[in-house]
């Protein structure tokens, strides 16, 4: 049987992201496109950030879906343009907060400013556990590259706030 | 189309490797918890950039390199890395340094080297070799945390205690000299220059220095005054450091080559 581009889109779509496994891999645009070529299909993903160590993984597991469905279709790496969080739709916002991770405000519009970017982003960050917006960042960088560790003043929670990229 | 010289990809990816394998020290060391996991992050994000240079790298020049041999099998002497970057995480074993770890060195290095790489990623990415202009809209992105993760840092130490100031002056004094080698031209800068795919970093200094500057000044810390000897660990004439640096990262795939696992 020949699979059309939808049959492909649906047999990956309950791909989830290994760290983050209530978001979906088409849902955090990670999974971005699936095309027919002149050598056949290919399944588009792109990276997050450069060195995430999931990629590998990511990879595998659209793989081994195409496999199970029996699917012959090529899997290729696109960095260009490059991922960004403002392809996130909002159902997997929404999902993120449930989780308990603060999701990414859009990217900051004016980032060529680059001599103040240390403090560009001034926009509060929502307690996903309370909502209130009495929050504080604790580091940069949290438990992986893309998320940053804040603290919630009010319920006095810890929280990860995935950061706009 | 104009692409960049494969010696210029090396330096850049070179560059991210060393402060990668630097970063990475850290790991299980952090002076908090936090840090501890934040270096890790900057330094998986240093190693990815260094990975997509090192693939693009031996995709163009074939015969068989693969970012494995480019990493892991090149002596010091091919590396063109910044002598900045391969330098130990602190400075002369005097004074304030009571251990081999110096977190003031680290994120004085860190922030010195992505003031520049946020300039550079940002030109870049708006190179005509579609390869090079990729990687580089990716790695800004990420540089731009790693800028705002060290000079925060900078910040908190230069107008932090008498200690941490200190401190933070004797890592900016000893490092600040080896900043001069960013603003003289490589050959291989010079070809990328030439070939259209890349800026001449000279006409970045401007905007270096104002980062800088803005920086410094919030941390009450003196930018100090550089002159002599410029390095050239770009051109591959590297401090002693680079091959004791490259012995621990290259020592596991040199003992076990095409190990897999």
């Amino acid at each position: 049987m020949h699979a059309t581009i939808d049959d492909i889109w649906s047999a990956l779509d309950h791909l989830t992201d290994p760290e983050i496994p209530v978001v979906t891999l088409r849902e955090l645009g990670i999974l971005r496109d699936i095309r027919e070529t002149a050598d056949g299909i290919e399944v588009v993903i792109t990276p997050t950030y450069s060195g995430c160590p999931a990629m590998g993984q990511i990879e595998d597991d659209v793989r081994a879906s195409l496999r199970q469905a029996g699917i012959e279709a090529r899997v290729v790496t696109q960095l260009a343009p490059a991922w960004t969080t403002d392809w996130m739709s909002d159902e997997a916002k929404a999902k993120l907060r449930a989780y308990g991770i603060a999701p990414p405000h859009t990217t900051p519009s004016d980032t060529s400013v680059i001599r103040f970017v240390r403090r560009a982003d001034t926009r509060p960050v929502a307690c996903p556990q309370c909502g209130s917006t009495n929050t504080t960042l604790s580091s940069q960088f949290g438990s992986t590259a893309c998320k940053a560790l804040y603290k919630c003043l009010d319920c006095q929670e810890p929280f990860d706030y995935f950061k706009p990229y | 189309m104009s692409t960049a010289p494969n010696d210029y990809l090396l330096h850049l990816a070179d560059n991210a490797v060393v402060l990668g394998q630097r970063d990475a020290e850290w790991c299980g060391h952090g002076p908090i918890l936090e840090e501890d996991l934040a270096l890790a992050n900057v330094s998986l994000d240093l190693i990815g950039q260094a990975r997509l240079l090192y693939q693009l790298a031996a995709a163009r020049s074939g015969g068989g390199a693969t970012e494995d041999s480019l990493a892991y099998f090149r002596d010091d002497t091919a590396f063109r890395n910044y002598t900045l970057l391969e330098l130990p995480n602190h400075g002369a074993l005097v004074g304030y340094a009571a251990s081999d770890r110096d977190y003031a060195t680290t994120i004085v290095r860190n922030f010195l080297y992505s003031a520049l790489m946020v300039l550079l990623w940002d030109a870049l990415q708006k190179s005509p070799d579609a390869d090079l202009a990729a990687i580089a809209a990716k790695s800004l992105k990420e540089a731009r945390y790693h800028l705002h993760h060290a000079a925060d840092w900078v910040v908190k130490f230069g107008d932090g205690t008498e200690e941490s100031h200190a401190r933070a002056q004797a890592a900016l004094d000893h490092l600040f000299p080896y900043t001069e080698e960013f603003w003289t031209p490589s050959a291989a800068e010079d070809a990328a220059i030439a070939s259209g795919a890349a800026v001449d970093v000279r006409t970045l200094r401007a905007a270096w220095d104002a980062i800088v500057a803005d920086t410094l000044a919030e941390a009450t810390l003196k930018r100090p005054e550089v002159r002599g000897y410029v390095p050239e660990g770009k051109q591959g004439r590297h401090s002693e450091h680079l091959s004791y640096l490259l012995g621990e990262m290259q020592g596991l795939a040199r003992a076990h080559p095409d190990g897999t696992w």
